[in-house]
């Protein structure tokens, strides 16, 4: 007598009410509780977030010294600058008269504002460092082959998506370094005009003339800066990168997760941080692996998988990406917590400050800018991303993807390319620090020899002809892409140093900053 | 044999048609991404006038220096007339100071002599000389718009 047929309305409705929590549930998971391997894997494919990541995963993956994180790192700085920046909306006006006051108030006023504002400046400028340290864990463990090219190449496009966004994020509070950020910025773009001066050009093909005002709305900041900045900011450049950084996620699903070394060995430690692979049960015999992906050829997920190092992504890799998150957030916020965005004076289109200093990550390119604006700004700048959008293409050996530094060789490939890029580029800047450039020695010099022929573009060259001459010597075109690469990384960071510590008012050398001129 | 090369014909024919319909297209994005250029490329510069008064001929006896710093441009006296030379750098856009010996740029570094020729620094150019024109009131206006050749001095009654 008690089926449904019989029941009266009320007490169906009643008996769903009494349910509502559970079928709610059910309704929004699509699998029931989680009990067994079979559920842990149906969560995994049934959640539209967590679907972009494999039902397992590999232990190579989970081992923090293979990863560190870096990736995720860089996801969830994201996420939390996308948070906090909504925050910040609420109260930023993007006007010349208003926007440095209500940056002024976000700081001084608005309860919680200033913690929300150095959440902000924080997770952008530590995304920096975080692309970064993932590109290099990226390229050392020789992760860009085996099909991934692509997924490098986007990663690249994330690098600098990262660099811009961050630059048009200090361009908002119109204060003295908003404002001469877009002066100097503007420049660079207006640049070309170096070369088509030089050809007498310019008056039929002002190409940078019309970059720079394409990008100002003008002939000098203004309103119309802060406007156009405003959408690059808040619309256009975190919709591109969201995108972007979704096919970045998917292509590593695609790719069959993240690259491992063929000899890979479980080992004990790894049970501190994964369960070990259940041998009984599930639906995932240890032996074989299910997938109709198994019928096609080529580089599908599950070609190649080595299943039996394989753990149940619920909760193994939930639980790390979780930790991961935790470790972020916090670090975020106790650093906002004490350390304060900076802000200047309100914008004075008069008085530029001396020295006119970028932040530190961009201090590298305004060192390079010092010696050529179009060199330094955009010719070298170019080359540096282009290069590395073609190691994985001109570079195109397989063996020991997945380990660092590929072998003994290539450690010490490394440590040469560091000492030898120090010890030569610290060369290079002492020398025109000492004893000047061209201009000092003959005034009189044409303008492109200074364009073509500085301490920047003679150091990318020597760089280049390192690289070729590692391969030549080595036989192998990785060893040439770990040259490259390497120096290429000690020349940010030390021409990173140079534009932080060393360069005082009019750009000249100091030691340190106590040395600075006091007026 | 007809056939065959009737055949060969309609391939030809085909592969043309689809050719140049997809230069068509091509051509039509083309057309499409340089209108939304121009449509971004502002028609109305909303910029402070680049032509303004700076006195009588009077206020500038031999050896003015005098920098108006809001306007960009730093005018001189001497011997043979009044001069204006942009504060400018040519570099990046700085705003370069007058010393003893010539303009400091505090940027990146770009050193110029008393008449505005690059000596130092990375600055592609010499530094601008504007155009000095008396009013019908007697007072002279520098136009920023206007550049003239390095060494242009004026002397007005």
């Amino acid at each position: 007598m008690m089926n449904g047929l019989n029941e009266t309305g009320l007490a169906k409705f009643k008996g769903n009410l009494i349910s509502l929590k559970d079928s709610f549930l059910e309704s929004f998971l699509r699998n029931g509780k989680i009990t067994s391997d079979k559920s842990r894997a149906a969560v995994m494919f049934n959640n539209f977030f967590l679907h972009v990541q494999g039902v397992k995963t590999h232990l190579n993956t989970l081992r923090p010294n293979y990863t560190f994180g870096l990736g995720l790192i860089s996801l969830f700085l994201l996420l939390i600058a996308f948070a906090s920046g909504i925050f910040l909306m609420v109260y930023y006006n993007p006007s010349t008269s208003n926007a440095f006051n209500t940056v002024k108030d976000i700081n001084f006023v608005v309860s919680g504002g200033r913690l929300m504002r150095n959440i902000h400046k924080w997770s952008g400028e530590a995304m920096i460092i975080a692309v970064f340290l993932h590109m290099a864990r990226v390229f050392y463990t020789g992760s860009y082959a085996k099909g991934r090219q692509f997924n490098w190449v986007i990663g690249i496009g994330l690098l600098v998506l990262t660099c811009i966004l961050n630059l048009t994020g200090y361009m908002l509070p119109w204060d003295q370094l908003s404002y001469w950020a877009m002066v100097i910025v503007s420049n660079i773009m207006n640049s070309p005009k170096e070369i088509t001066d030089i050809f007498g050009i310019t008056q039929y093909f002002d190409i940078g003339g019309f970059q720079k005002e394409l990008f100002l709305g003008g002939l000098n900041p203004g309103q119309e800066s802060l406007t156009r900045v405003f959408l690059l900011h808040i619309i256009m450049l975190p919709s591109i990168i969201s995108v972007v950084v979704g096919i970045h996620f998917w292509r590593i699903r695609k790719d069959g997760g993240l690259t491992r070394p063929e000899n890979f060995e479980p080992m004990d430690t790894d049970a501190s941080y994964a369960l070990p692979p259940s041998k009984k049960g599930g639906i995932f015999p240890t032996y074989k692996t299910y997938g109709l992906m198994e019928l096609a050829r080529g580089r599908t997920p599950a070609v190649d998988n080595d299943v039996e190092n394989t753990v149940l992504s619920w909760p193994n890799t939930l639980i790390a990406e979780l930790a991961v998150f935790m470790m972020t957030a916090a670090v975020i916020l106790v650093y906002a917590f004490y350390v304060d965005a900076p802000l200047k004076e309100l914008a004075n289109a008069t008085l530029p400050e001396n020295p006119a200093k970028a932040p530190w990550y961009f201090l590298g390119f305004q060192e390079l800018v010092s010696y050529s604006a179009f060199m330094g700004g955009i010719v070298l700048p170019t080359m540096g991303v282009v290069g590395l959008l073609l190691i994985p293409y001109l570079d195109r050996e397989e063996q020991n993807v997945g380990t660092w530094f590929s072998n003994k060789q290539g450690v010490w490939v490394t440590l040469q390319s560091t000492i030898l890029g120090a010890v030569g580029l610290i060369g290079v800047l002492a020398f025109s620090i000492n004893f000047g450039w061209f201009r000092n020695w003959w005034p009189e010099i044409p303008q492109l020899l200074i364009v073509l022929v500085n301490p920047g573009s003679i150091w990318v060259g020597f760089i280049i002809v390192w690289s070729l001459y590692t391969i030549k010597r080595t036989g192998s075109t990785r060893m040439g892409a770990i040259a490259l690469f390497t120096m290429a990384m000690v020349t940010y960071v030390i021409l990173t140093y140079t534009g932080t510590e060393l360069r005082g008012p009019n750009w000249n050398f100091y030691w340190s900053q106590s040395q600075w001129p006091v007026h | 044999m007809t056939t065959q090369h009737n055949d060969d014909k309609r391939k030809t024919r085909r592969d043309f048609l689809g050719k140049t319909s997809m230069l068509i297209s091509g051509l039509a994005s083309l057309g499409v991404v340089a209108a939304c250029l121009r449509m971004i490329k502002p028609n109305v510069r909303y910029e402070k006038p680049s032509k303004f008064k700076i006195g009588k001929t009077e206020q500038f006896p031999e050896g003015t220096v005098k920098n108006l710093v809001d306007k960009k441009v730093v005018v001189f006296s001497d011997s043979d007339g009044i001069y204006a030379i942009s504060s400018v750098c040519t570099h990046l856009g700085c705003i370069v100071a007058p010393t003893q010996w010539g303009f400091q740029c505090p940027c990146h570094g770009s050193k110029y002599t008393r008449d505005g020729k690059v000596i130092a620094g990375p600055a592609p150019r010499p530094l601008e000389w504007h155009e000095i024109r008396q009013q019908e009131d007697g007072t002279l206006a520098v136009d920023t718009a206007k550049t003239v050749p390095v060494g242009t001095k004026y002397l007005f009654a």
